[in-house]
């Protein structure tokens, strides 16, 4: 079943394209690395399919259904640049409202339980402006799991994590991909993000060079398909 | 229903957050404080000036006191991102607006419930004479300068020089909105319940709000979504 | 072509103006209070329908790039704020020199000179907002929301000043007498050539715009090499 489907998206700057034309499907459970250097637009799609942003033309439609609409966001997670949670607020208090915003039943229950997994039970009444660096990056992950997304939209992911969050991040996507979640991620970090990814689509310069399944080819030599694919 | 929830949500988060840091309420009170402090160099208060320009004054403080406390509401979603995961969950671009606003309003009425047994004192201006009316004024304008202050919170979030910008677009937006508070509150401290020509003040305040909530509920989505 | 067609709106305004300046100064009498500063009306008066036609021009403008999302009607809606400015500008400081010469002084809080002042700064913040915003789309977006709310405050604006210096005494300078049916005319007639500077500025600013966003579209081409 077809989970997410791109067409014929341009993002317009002003008379610049951003993005030109770009389309292509994923299917439920997919995992779909999205790769191309700084500035080749793979931010501003992930923007697009998060609904942060419109695209000038073309559509993006998320279980059939328009990508600004509630119901998807209800089931779509995201992970961007910055961690997305509130300094002022404890622990408890960041993923309660979440949960609430994202009308999941029992919003003080599902904060608990995503404390516990996180292994941030400890520290649910500290403010997350005393935390550390790992413990708030793994409060972010647990941010945008809790309302169980069947759509995951990662930016980066890997790169501002430190390991024990990676390691829960990894768990987390191998857990939601076995239960049927659909994941776009843009990356830079090839192996981390091939290792999981069952398809990977390269943008340069806006336009989608190529898309398709990861092969057992691109696991052994990363550098393999900007070589063959992108500019030289 | 699930819209006013929603809004709810937000603003409880927003009053939540500013009442454990307290930043933006202690900046803007002061400054009022020191504001009332200020006029009484600029003119003499002697009880006859106080009655005449008693309205103007005290709506300038409101709205000083106001912007600044204003300009916070989405600037303090920028640290960390949270404004793009505000705007990616399921609620409404007008359920978080309106959510904003709402917790801007009861910062701001708090403000000024401070702010004006302070003026009676240092100015020596009786403001209980027409309670209820004068409550009806402050409840109505201050959602005026709350509404139009919150969307150019949410118009400005992402530009430089944001705080140098604001309030050139802001005070002349708000001009009718103060104009109409000022003269109301002046003559409600002189003790005259409104009638004939103030009630059109009063009508016009209505139709400000209405208009402008209405406007900025349609218009945020294109505010916050590019 | 456009160029020409141009030039040739901009000389034909020029040649109507010094027609219309002519009459003025030779087939028209003195006004009998006011003496020969009165002409000035034929500028001041026409200066403000302009300034609200352009502005008027600016909000469908802005409307219509949010439902379409077409740079142009943005190149529009600027183009026309900034020449409703200009002629607001014109409608200022020509009302001021007019009162300086009757009423001997530069500026009096009267509610026209007041009420458009704020609007003056009001579309003024609009083009301060464009500034700040460097990438061309969201600067767009957000100054078209702008100028629907600025042209929705305008009758508030005019209103409220106007509610407002009618219930504070004030000195009658002059009497609102019904205008001689020969100055109307010329009042009419005047509109024409400001209505046609207008419109030649604002097709000049446009093609100003739209070189401007190509020069951004190219930067930011050379940047993604």
């Amino acid at each position: 079943m077809t989970a997410l489907s791109v067409e014929n998206v341009w993002k317009y700057y002003g008379d610049f394209p951003a993005l030109r034309g770009i389309s292509f499907e994923a299917r439920q459970g997919a995992c779909v690395a999205l790769l191309g250097r700084n500035g080749a637009g793979k931010t501003t799609l992930l923007r697009i399919l998060a609904g942060l942003s419109r695209p000038t033309r073309g559509s993006v439609r998320v279980f059939g259904r328009d990508c600004l609409d509630a119901e998807v966001r209800r089931q779509t997670g995201l992970i961007g640049h910055g961690i997305g949670i509130y300094d002022e607020l404890s622990a408890y208090e960041n993923l309660r409202l979440f949960a609430a915003l994202y009308g999941v039943k029992d919003p003080r229950r599902a904060a608990m339980e995503w404390l516990e997994r996180t292994g941030l039970e400890r520290v649910r009444d500290g403010l997350v402006r005393e935390f550390s660096r790992g413990m708030r990056q793994r409060l972010a992950v647990a941010r945008a799991f809790l309302h169980r997304p069947s759509l995951l939209l990662l930016d980066e992911p890997f790169t501002a994590l430190d390991d024990r969050a990676i390691a829960l991040l990894q768990g987390l996507l191998k857990e939601s991909l076995a239960g049927g979640a659909t994941v776009v991620m843009s990356t830079h970090q090839l192996r981390e993000a091939l290792e999981l990814a069952t398809h990977v689509a390269l943008i340069v310069k806006g336009r989608l060079a190529h898309a398709g399944e990861r092969t057992a080819e691109m696991l052994e030599d990363p550098g393999w398909l900007y070589r063959t694919y992108g500019e030289a | 229903m699930l819209f006013l929830r929603q809004a709810w949500t937000v603003a409880q988060k927003d009053l939540r957050s500013e009442f454990r840091t307290k930043e933006a309420l202690n900046a803007s009170l002061s400054f009022a404080l020191v504001i009332l402090l200020l006029f009484s160099f600029a003119f003499d208060p002697t009880a006859e000036m106080t009655r005449e320009i008693s309205g103007g004054l005290l709506w300038l403080v409101f709205a000083f006191a106001g912007a600044l406390l204003l300009n916070r509401s989405f600037a303090r979603e920028l640290e960390n991102d949270c404004l793009d995961v505000l705007v990616v969950s399921p609620v409404p671009a007008a359920a978080l607006f309106l959510g904003k606003a709402l917790a801007n309003y009861i910062l701001l009425l708090g403000i000024e419930a401070v702010c004006l047994p302070v003026f009676g004192v240092f100015y020596n201006a009786d403001w209980t004479r027409q309670p209820a009316w004068l409550a009806i004024v402050i409840l109505l304008a201050t959602w005026g300068i709350t509404i139009i202050g919150t969307m150019f919170s949410a118009l400005t979030v992402n530009l430089r020089l944001r705080e140098l910008m604001l309030p050139m677009l802001v005070y002349p937006m708000l001009i009718p909105c103060l104009m109409a508070a000022m003269q109301l509150t002046t003559a409600l401290m002189a003790g005259q319940a409104p009638s004939g020509d103030q009630l059109a003040w009063v009508r016009m305040l209505v139709g400000f709000d209405i208009i402008f909530t209405a406007l900025s509920v349609a218009l945020v989505e294109t505010v916050l979504i590019g | 072509m456009r160029e020409k067609i141009l030039y040739a709106l901009g000389a034909l305004a020029a040649l109507l103006l010094a027609r219309n300046i002519w009459v003025m100064l030779t087939g028209l009498p003195d006004e009998a209070f006011q003496g020969a500063i009165f002409r000035i009306i034929f500028f001041h008066v026409p200066a403000a329908f302009t300034c609200f036609l352009c502005f008027f021009v600016a909000l469908v403008a802005s409307i219509s790039y949010l439902k379409s999302g077409k740079m142009q009607w943005d190149s529009l809606a600027v183009s026309a704020t900034e020449a409703g400015l200009a002629f607001g500008a014109a409608n200022l400081v020509s009302g001021m020199i007019w009162a300086r010469i009757i009423w001997g002084i530069w500026w009096t809080w009267d509610w026209r000179l007041t009420s458009m002042l704020v609007c003056w700064l009001l579309y003024a913040g609009y083009l301060v907002l464009r500034r700040a915003v460097e990438e061309p789309a969201q600067r767009a977006r957000l100054s078209a929301v702008l100028s629907i709310l600025s042209f929705a405050v305008v009758p508030f604006v005019f209103f409220s000043i106007k509610w407002f210096r009618t219930q504070h005494p004030q000195p009658v300078l002059y009497g609102e007498g019904k205008m001689d049916a020969a100055y109307r005319a010329m009042l009419y007639l005047n509109w024409v050539p400001l209505l046609m500077l207008a419109a030649v500025l604002i097709a000049i600013r446009i093609g100003q715009e739209n070189r401007r966003r190509e020069l951004d579209a190219l930067r930011r081409e050379a940047h993604s090499i």
